[in-house]
């Protein structure tokens, strides 16, 4: 990736999410905002962040693997347990990636 | 300063144990895919959006096309708008580009903290500065992290795998937004979707799925509401 088209990347990203964020804000007053699209963006997150996560797991070098010796997907399992009881960021961090180099140390080649 | 500046600057300090490591953990992120010092700064200061910034970063390791990391940070930045929504009446009466100053600070955090205060207090409050104290703080300490994490990311060997820290990361914020059935539906289909996809050119495959969550949670919202409606 060019030098060029990295900066225009942060550029296209960072306008279009100030555009998101200014959005209503900026219209407050001048327009009634449909009723459907706040229920429909409520999905936004849950959606979007499962899209990014699954595959991570179940694809770790590209080609799907549901084996046992998949580390990646059993370490985010374990780790999906502890965000599950905790919601929290860093624990789940911790907790996966140790259990990711538990797992590489013992049965990993 | 204003003594409602204050009480939000205050009111965010809990939290900002979440936000230290998010932040450095995406610049030692975007650092560890061959960005620099000054590119990773300068995506953080632009996008200041985490988990924006963690998708493109994963997108950009796989080599994934220009368009398809715009189309993704975008899609996963429109919850943004329904905090805009909601935040709009508080800013009011305030001139365009402070209105625009407030919005660039926008982050779940801020947003979150800054709600919830408004509905719990009865206390006279402004809630612009109010809201102005905790965006701000958040702002500053997330790009001072930033920095850390930008310093420390090129001592981190690949062989850690430190890259397994995305999807971690976004296992935790997912669970963090699963409130009711159908947001977990909304979660299942997309994630399914993705790896049912997966194999599709230029990463369509993520669009399609995000597309195809919001889909099945606004559908199972609906069907849901219409059988209590019976």
């Amino acid at each position: 990736m060019s030098k060029l088209s990295l900066w225009l990347l942060f550029l296209a990203v960072g306008l279009g999410t100030f555009s998101l964020r200014f959005l209503f804000i900026y219209l407050f007053g001048k327009i009634n905002m449909p009723d459907w699209l706040p229920r429909a963006l409520r999905f936004v997150p849950s959606a979007a962040l499962a899209a990014l996560v699954f595959p991570a797991l179940t694809h770790p070098a590209g080609s799907l693997d549901l084996s046992l010796g998949n580390f990646r997907l059993l370490a985010g399992l374990g780790g999906a347990l502890v965000a599950w009881k905790t919601r929290n960021v860093l624990f789940t961090i911790v907790a996966g990636m140790a259990l990711l180099w538990i797992l590489e140390a013992a049965f990993g080649v | 300063m204003n003594k409602d500046f204050i009480a939000g600057a205050k009111g965010a300090l809990p939290i900002l144990v979440g936000v230290i490591p998010f932040a450095m953990i995406s610049s030692v992120a975007a650092v560890s895919v061959g960005l620099s010092f000054t590119e990773a700064m300068g995506m953080s200061v632009i996008v200041f959006a985490g988990a924006s910034q963690l998708a493109v970063i994963q997108l950009m390791s796989i080599g994934s096309p220009w368009i398809i990391m715009v189309l993704t940070a975008w899609v996963i930045n429109l919850r943004f708008t329904m905090y805009s929504a909601t935040l709009a009446p508080h800013f009011q009466s305030l001139a365009a580009w402070r209105r625009a100053a407030l919005a660039y600070m926008l982050s779940d955090q801020a947003f979150g903290l800054s709600m919830s205060h408004f509905v719990s207090t009865d206390e006279e409050l402004n809630h612009r500065w109010y809201y102005f104290g905790t965006a701000l703080t958040i702002w500053v300490v997330w790009q001072l992290s930033a920095i850390m994490g930008a310093l420390l990311g090129p001592l981190v060997p690949a062989s850690w795998g430190f890259d397994f820290a995305f999807p971690l990361s976004f296992t935790a914020l997912m669970f963090g937004s699963l409130r009711d059935r159908p947001t977990v539906i909304a979660a299942l289909t997309g994630g399914s979707v993705a790896v049912l996809g997966k194999g599709l050119p230029y990463n369509l495959g993520l669009v399609l799925a995000i597309s195809a969550g919001i889909a099945a949670g606004y559908w199972s919202e609906n069907y849901k509401k219409s059988r209590v409606m019976k």
